[in-house]
């Protein structure tokens, strides 16, 4: 007889958990017959992608990708982007902006001359950001999801 | 009695427009509003619409020729959205404190007893920005060593421009200072008829109010009345409550998205609140006791042929089994049906709620339950995983309540003509992003 519990997590800032129900299965060995389980103290918890794909799912959201600008760092259209809005968006990293209007996904590159939105695809220019108003960061790309 | 001796009130600053410009940036300087359930009144206003004029609970259909004038925009309330902004809120504020009490979907109290004087306002203001960072919600922080006082601060926060959406009282002088600058009316706790009578006394100002005799308070305002007055002194008479108690009756109901003559339709619509409602008894660990269905017509409508009725029926045994709920509650319709009226509303009612653990195990009928008990857990397991949509009962119908167009729609289901996408919560709703 095997006792199933589901147990499924409250949600906690500083915990990983709160993206999905974890299942940790207890091997009642008491009540069996046999042998007991060697695995019984050993009991884990499975692997939770969330868990590699964001250290803060409270700040952490997913948007779904339909161009191709950024095909050059692998975001293809379809692909789901993983974003870490409790970063701070450094020279380098591939950042969510809001620019003229528009969500856009590009590089943040921090020059001499100012900052950069750059693709990473040779059709597309890069944008200059001039204003302080003109373009504001909403996030950075931490992961991307592919389905294959 | 409290042993909490400072408090702060985090408020988001119109919770719902804001959960809506999170996800269109676009329109963070437009004036925008929030509909109730069903598109009916004006339920959140961004300040540019309270600037237009536009009064909490308007009836939409009064104000919507100027806001199309005036290019407002409107959202039906995207509930889903909330919920789940109002979670990640709630669980951003969780690291500040060591006690945390949610007082509505867009409030919270947070203990920061653990605070010396000096650091309050700075430790405001890093929860103010980690919770716009994180979440992209704009809050306002007040901070006193009542919840009464705090919310008073919470206000003047929004109010006061130098205090940049924090204030922290600390010295009598402060608070005198923010109840002379607060009236009577807009004191928690104190409902509009208390404020009507209180102005004609002459006592307009919290600060007036403060110095009213406890006597008197107590006699004319009850105890609720005289807490309030003792917190406006400084006095906490309310601790946390971080934990909601278990409720005693619980209940859903939903107005039709028009009204609606066939029993099947109410069946429909009646069996699928029957379903939320089971689960929300569920989720608290409890079982009913008796079941309550109620159904109107419109009891406004003079030319109507007006028609309200409820029937509850007591339970021979507790249960929180949507089989046995349903088979209840349809019975319960079908004799309250009268044919030829239109109906505009139905509702479940489950009563005298008990918790789940306390349930005697009947001998002959506990086989039974044995099953339900198993089949439940593994519909809420599922539905979890899927949503809600991902399993039904025949007599719910095939249609989708997340379906926006019109003709997938049942007629019973909530209008929702301005309905956002649920960006958090389902893959199919997410931003999507032209790189």
């Amino acid at each position: 007889m095997k006792a199933e519990v589901i147990l499924i997590d409250r949600p906690d800032v500083m915990q990983l958990h709160d993206m999905t129900a974890h299942r940790l299965e207890l091997f009642s060995s008491a009540v069996q017959a046999g042998f007991p389980s060697p695995a019984a103290d050993y009991d884990a918890e499975p692997i939770d992608l969330n868990a590699y794909i964001t250290q803060n799912p409270t700040a952490t959201f997913l948007a779904r990708v339909e161009g191709d600008s950024m095909i050059g760092a692998h975001i293809e259209p379809g692909d789901l982007v993983v974003i870490d809005r409790s970063l701070q968006a450094t020279s380098g990293r591939i950042v969510l902006a809001f620019v003229a209007g528009e969500f856009t996904i590009k590089r943040l590159m921090q020059k001499p001359d100012g900052a950069y939105l750059e693709p990473e695809n040779p059709k597309y220019e890069s944008i200059r950001i001039t204003q302080a108003d003109m373009g504001r960061i909403w996030g950075v790309v931490v992961g991307i999801v592919k389905k294959v | 009695m409290a042993t909490t001796s400072r408090f702060a009130l985090v408020d988001c600053n119109s919770f719902y427009v804001s959960c809506e410009r999170v996800f269109r940036p676009e329109l963070e300087d437009v004036p925008v509003v929030v509909l109730s359930n069903n598109d009916g009144c004006v339920i959140a206003r961004s300040k540019e619409a309270k600037a237009l004029g536009i009064k909490m609970g308007t009836p939409y259909f009064q104000v919507k020729d100027m806001m199309e004038r005036e290019r407002v925009e409107v959202f039906s309330s995207n509930y889903e959205l909330y919920g789940d902004m109002s979670r990640r809120v709630v669980s951003t504020l969780s690291q500040f404190t060591p006690n945390l009490e949610i007082y509505s979907i867009d409030e919270c109290f947070l203990d920061l007893s653990h605070l010396r004087p000096e650091e309050v306002e700075a430790y405001g203001h890093r929860i103010r920005h980690t919770v716009e960072r994180w979440t992209g919600i704009p809050v306002s922080v007040g901070v006193a060593c009542t919840k009464t006082l705090a919310k008073l601060a919470n206000r003047l926060a929004k109010k006061r421009a130098k205090a940049k959406e924090v204030l922290a009282l600390h010295t009598p002088a402060e608070i005198e200072e923010a109840l002379r600058e607060s009236s009577v009316k807009d004191v928690w706790g104190i409902g509009r008829q208390h404020a009507k009578r209180l102005e004609q006394l002459n006592v307009v100002t919290a600060w007036d109010l403060s110095r009213m005799p406890e006597g008197w308070v107590k006699k004319n305002m009850a105890v609720t009345g005289l807490r309030t007055l003792l917190e406006l002194r400084g006095q906490p008479c309310q601790d946390l409550e971080p934990e909601t108690p278990d409720r005693k009756n619980i209940c859903t109901s939903r107005s039709f998205g028009r009204p609606l003559t066939e029993l099947e339709d109410i069946a429909e619509a009646l069996s699928t609140h029957t379903v939320r409602c089971a689960t929300k008894l569920r989720r608290q660990n409890s079982c009913a006791t008796g079941v309550t269905v109620f159904l109107m017509t419109n009891r406004f409508a003079v030319t109507e042929n007006v028609y309200c009725n409820s029937r509850t029926i007591q339970l021979p045994r507790p249960t929180n089994s949507e089989l046995e709920l349903l088979s209840r509650a349809m019975h319960l319709l079908k004799n309250m049906f009268r044919p030829g009226k239109r109906y505009v509303k139905v509702g479940i009612i489950l009563n005298d709620l008990v918790p789940a653990s306390e349930v005697q195990l009947d001998l002959f009928s506990n086989q039974d339950g044995e099953k339900h008990k198993k089949l439940m857990s593994t519909l809420d397991t599922l539905r979890q995983r899927f949503g809600h949509h991902a399993l039904k009962y025949a007599v719910q119908g095939n249609k989708n309540e997340k379906d926006v167009e019109e003709e997938k729609r049942a007629p019973w289901m909530l209008q929702k003509k301005f309905l956002s996408s649920p960006y958090t919560t389902s893959l199919k709703g997410l931003l999507r992003i032209k790189t």
